[in-house]
């Protein structure tokens, strides 16, 4: 197990927090928020490990609220404690906001081109990659055991292929493989 | 009081932001009954033209609660719209990392986290192939999704290359 990398950074600045969020926010076209994070947050700038990152995109998930946000907070949080959350979630929401709003004043000149919705169509095409790239290495890391790789699949499964909301699907197979992994532990001493 | 539409707004949006579970989706609905036929505030087209934008736009897609509040009442329906579908739920996430951190190292802790794991890459793997699914472009968008997890596994290139990228393909291409 290696040592809690979890501590908050003392060196970083909130105003390093907030423009690192909003990057993140405007940059992400098509979806795919939480891939653009872990590639910032985990990948780039290794503020977090990537097991601390999944456990607050799942616990994010599992809440009520905004998938993004509250991931966000989580990660602000870890990163500068409140202040830390309110920068990520600021950052991540105010400019994003000021934007969109700002498209739907220039809606009309936007959208009599048709050239606008193919660059959109190729823009979110790649942001895809995004997404799926993310779930190869989530993949890669979490399966430890049978069970893990079980409790994946029959998760992909229920959501892709049957369509099941997140949110039953979650509260099924969270308790499963949080119980699993604490047998576990257990076992290990 | 009830008739101020910046009240009405916190009215719509707060109790939205504890029902949004699973991801913004789940509200819109009832976003668009409140909108157009419990307040009036605009019609069908108006709300769907707004929901296509705030799919387009960067950032959180439940930004289209800001785009009604715009509609409503200006920058401050804009701001009271999104502070009435973020706060509440974020307090909630908020005390859960305060928890977090307070038992950190804790033996259910690392149950939890390595338990989380697969689920939220079963969630994920998931996520990406709806999105592959239901995209525009046919067979040219899947080449440009997977070249680019591809690459973004793989190298260590800028996403905005890619993006970029995979606009100029479709460009080509059309």
């Amino acid at each position: 197990m290696e040592p809690d990398a979890a501590k908050p950074e003392p060196h970083l600045g909130l105003w390093q927090i907030f423009s690192t969020f909003t990057k993140i926010s405007l940059t992400s076209f098509g979806g795919g928020l939480s891939g653009w994070m872990m590639r910032e947050f985990v990948q780039n700038k290794r503020w977090l490990t990537e097991k601390e990152f999944l456990t607050g995109l799942a616990l994010a998930q599992a809440f009520p609220g905004v998938n993004v946000v509250n991931l966000s907070i989580w990660v602000g949080y870890r990163l500068r404690g409140g202040a830390g959350a309110l920068a990520g979630a600021f950052g991540m929401v105010v400019p994003a906001m000021v934007v969109a709003v700002c498209l739907v004043a220039v809606f009309d000149q936007l959208a009599r081109f048709p050239l606008t919705h193919v660059i959109l169509a190729g823009v979110a095409a790649a942001a895809i990659g995004l997404s799926l790239q993310m779930g190869i290495r989530a993949a890669r890391r979490a399966v430890g055991s049978l069970v893990s790789a079980a409790v994946m699949t029959a998760t992909f499964l229920a959501i892709f292929v049957f369509g099941f909301p997140l949110l039953p699907v979650v509260a099924v197979m969270a308790p499963i493989s949080v119980a699993a992994a604490a047998y576990r532990l257990k076992n290990a001493g | 009081m009830k008739d101020n539409p910046l009240i009405q707004l916190l009215l719509v949006f707060v109790p939205l932001s504890f029902l949004s579970v699973g991801g913004g989706q789940s509200v819109i609905a009832d976003m668009h009954r409140q909108s157009v036929t419990v307040y009036g505030w605009m019609n069908d087209a108006q709300f769907l033209n707004l929901f296509a934008l705030s799919r387009m736009a960067p950032g959180p897609g439940s930004l289209l609660a800001a785009l009604i509040g715009w509609q409503v009442q200006g920058w401050a329906g804009a701001a009271t719209a999104a502070a009435g579908i973020f706060v509440p739920s974020s307090l909630l996430v908020y005390g859960l990392a305060k928890l977090w951190a307070r038992y950190r190292g804790a033996r259910w802790q690392m149950a939890v986290e390595i338990g989380l794991a697969p689920v939220a890459a079963g969630m994920i793997l998931a996520t990406s192939c709806v999105l592959l699914r239901s995209t525009e472009g046919g067979w040219l968008a899947w080449a440009v999704a997977l070249l680019s997890t591809a690459l973004l596994l793989f190298t260590r290139l800028s996403p905005f290359v890619l993006l970029g990228g995979g606009a100029l393909a479709f460009l080509l291409w059309f």
